[in-house]
């Protein structure tokens, strides 16, 4: 499904991604860890095309197309999806409208109708209630004014209403608290099947309690330099990244 | 520049008074002579300092002073921008107000006076005496002198104690010649106790031909009453627009301004509004949306005399090409306004590196108990914001005019009349896709 290879990626001509290789296949979830500045949000900035980021060498192969070739919104429209470690305040811009939009772009893109209203409804309030989505939230201005805890179900609700077939939640588990995280799991792990795959980007191992990968792959000065099953972050945990980098030094 | 405008009324004058009502002509010498002192504004004085007029006021315009009749048909060379917005309906072409009967307005409650301000002046003698020129002649300014000299006719509404207008007026200037021409008109609008009316004012011009209109509006607002005037701007690009608008509001009066120019040459709006009685409220808003070589300078000023009272003012400029802004914010409050409360903000954005934007908070405040604020920013649309837009599929174009759009949604949230708020929405989406770079059945702007 995806297949980077090589990878080598700046920002305001500083590498950050030094040679990464990650190959994620339909089903699958990978866990990224790595210490803070390894280049986990630049992975997740650079797969989804962020134009702040430049890359310089490699290749990044999404079902068989070159992303590189491809602007954000069209990666989004292959179905590639970022839960933002900062979700982005738009005021101004309602939580319907721009879900609206972002529904009929993609099916624009696949040369399908707009969706009817009473369809997009429908599906709004199911979705809502799989992250137990506030009502009040989707009536405002996207993310404005949302506690760190809303912005982030807000992400797993955008995740649900477009359905990718990667996903990748870079932090999701930043600032929230148990609850939280239970109900922002629960609705990830819902929304798995064997034909998506999801990456996940994160600094502990809090979260992957609860979304279990099958691969972690330590992050770190722009490669990853350790791959292994679940038992990897357990590990992280206890350990924590020194060792790891003691073992890249030799 | 000015000397053939002086040389024009010296020789003429006497024909200028003869086609104008009496009741302009008592200041009209002394407006004159401050013109001639003052001459046209310059980018010397303080006032002006974002706008330069020279190039088009020095151009040779015509003046129609012996009132010709224009032949228009207002109903067919205009195309209603804001249509189904059921008003009560009037035009004035260039300065002279159609009389037209017009069976859209038959509803209009009886005691409510909507007429040219020559007709005004004939039957209601007294009642314009006691308040034309009560402000205009009041100012030290170049084009409001300048108005006042040649200003022959222009627009009356009158609504008294306690009446209320269940439809807002709706009052379309057409601007129409075959030559380079100028119109001076001078506007005067009358809201008694109690009193409820809505303005909205259409500016168009229908002709291929460059245009100066010089417009004075003197609007008072006794206790109690509301007034909302709203005025969009839809004209061409050779088009040189100045607009004083002057209100007084009296105690516990409610106001509400809205100027939104959505197309345009050069543009000046200068807006005064004094808050000369107590739990006055203010609303003061504008939009522009700007390319090309466009201009428009918002001055405004609100003056808090006395105590209590709340204003707000806010304006929003989006700017792309090589066309420029300017906004001025006055605020004044008096030594004696205590428990004042007034907010300014000017917000803008500039799509591109080469449209300008000149921003000028102005706040004096002689008062010690109040509750102020101003804010100015100038920038771009948000990187953050377009980027998280785009990786939901949302392409570039579309994401870009959501924002633009969502930028200007809180001057638009301030129209009370939800069927114009509809309508101007969907104008201002449409000038931002770009489909508005002319005004609707106009061929004139490329």
């Amino acid at each position: 499904m995806l297949e980077i290879k090589n990878l080598h990626a700046s920002i305001n001509g500083k590498e950050i991604l030094k040679g990464l290789n990650l190959s994620v296949q339909p089903g699958e979830i990978h866990a990224i860890m790595g210490p803070n500045g390894s280049g986990k949000s630049t992975l997740s900035s650079v797969i989804t095309g962020n134009p702040a980021f430049e890359v310089t060498q490699g290749s990044i192969i999404f079902e068989g197309k070159d992303l590189q070739e491809m602007a954000p919104e069209e990666r989004a429209n292959e179905g590639i999806f970022l839960s933002f470690q900062y979700p982005v305040e738009i005021p101004g811009v309602s939580m319907v409208n721009f879900m609206r939009t972002a529904i009929n772009e993609q099916r624009k893109y696949r040369e399908l109708p707009p969706i009817s209203a009473t369809d997009f409804l429908r599906i709004m309030r199911e979705k809502k209630a799989l992250v137990e989505m506030d009502n009040k939230l989707t009536n405002r201005s996207v993310n404005e004014g949302f506690s760190g805890g809303e912005k982030k179900r807000n992400e797993i609700f955008q995740m649900a209403m477009l359905e990718p077939k990667l996903a990748i939640l870079d932090e999701t588990d930043s600032g929230l608290d148990i609850d939280a995280l239970r109900i922002v799991a629960n609705g990830v792990n819902k929304l798995k099947s064997p034909e998506n795959a999801t990456i996940v980007i994160t600094h502990y191992q809090r979260l992957l309690e609860y979304i279990i990968p099958d691969y972690v792959h330590v992050l770190y000065d722009g490669k990853i330099v350790k791959s292994g099953g679940k038992d990897l972050a357990m590990e992280l945990e206890a350990r924590g990244y020194d060792w790891i980098k003691q073992e890249v030094a030799v | 520049m000015e000397k053939q405008y002086i040389d024009l009324y010296k020789a003429h004058h006497s024909l200028i008074k003869q086609h104008a009502a009496r009741v302009m002509n008592e200041s009209r010498d002394a407006s004159f002579a401050l013109f001639e002192k003052m001459g046209f504004p310059t980018t010397k004085l303080e006032n002006y300092k974002y706008t330069d007029l020279k190039e088009m006021l020095s151009l040779d315009y015509g003046l129609n002073v012996r009132r010709l009749d224009f032949p228009v048909d207002p109903y067919q060379a205009f195309k209603c921008d804001v249509p189904g917005i059921q008003s009560y309906l009037y035009f004035v072409v260039n300065d002279a107000f159609y009389p037209e009967y017009n069976e859209q307005n038959d509803d209009l409650p009886k005691e409510v006076v909507i007429c040219s301000l020559k007709e005004a002046a004939e039957k209601h003698p007294d009642l314009v005496a006691k308040y034309y020129g009560r402000l205009s002649t009041q100012k030290q300014d170049g084009l409001v002198a300048f108005n006042g000299a040649f200003a022959q006719d222009g627009f009356f509404m009158y609504v008294p104690k306690n009446v209320q207008l269940d439809r807002p007026v709706q009052l379309v200037n057409i601007m129409r010649a075959d030559v380079d021409f100028m119109a001076n008109a001078h506007n005067l609008i009358i809201l008694e106790e109690g009193a409820k009316a809505q303005l909205l004012v259409c500016d168009h011009t229908v002709d291929d031909v460059r245009f100066v209109s010089n417009r004075v509006t003197e609007v008072f607002v006794a206790e109690n009453a509301t007034y909302e005037h709203y005025k969009l701007e839809n004209t061409h690009i050779k088009t040189t627009n100045l607009s004083t608008l002057l209100i007084e509001q009296q105690a516990s009066s409610n106001v509400l301004g809205n100027v939104i120019t959505l197309h345009n040459g050069l543009t000046r709006n200068s807006i005064e509004i004094a808050l000369n009685g107590e739990n006055c409220e203010t609303e003061l808003c504008g939009m522009v949306i700007a390319d090309k070589k466009q201009q428009v300078d918002n001055f405004t000023s609100v003056l808090h005399n006395m105590p209590n009272c709340h204003s707000n003012e806010l304006f929003k400029y989006v700017l792309d090409d090589v066309s420029k802004g300017a906004f001025t914010g006055r605020l004044y409050v008096a030594k004696d306004a205590q428990k004042t409360r007034a907010y300014q903000t000017n917000r803008n954005i500039l799509l591109n590196r080469t449209a300008k934007m000149r921003t000028k908070p102005q706040l004096e405040i002689y008062a010690d108990d109040v509750k102020c604020s101003h804010g100015a920013t100038i920038g771009q649309l948000d990187e953050q914001a377009m980027f998280y837009m785009r990786t939901r599929g949302i392409p570039y174009e579309e994401a870009r005019l959501l924002l633009m759009f969502a930028f200007t949604a809180d001057v638009i949230d301030n129209i009370r009349i939800p069927a114009l708020a509809d309508r101007i929405k969907m104008l201002v989406e449409k000038r931002l896709r770009g489909e508005l770079s002319k005004c609707e059945g106009c061929t004139i702007c490329q």
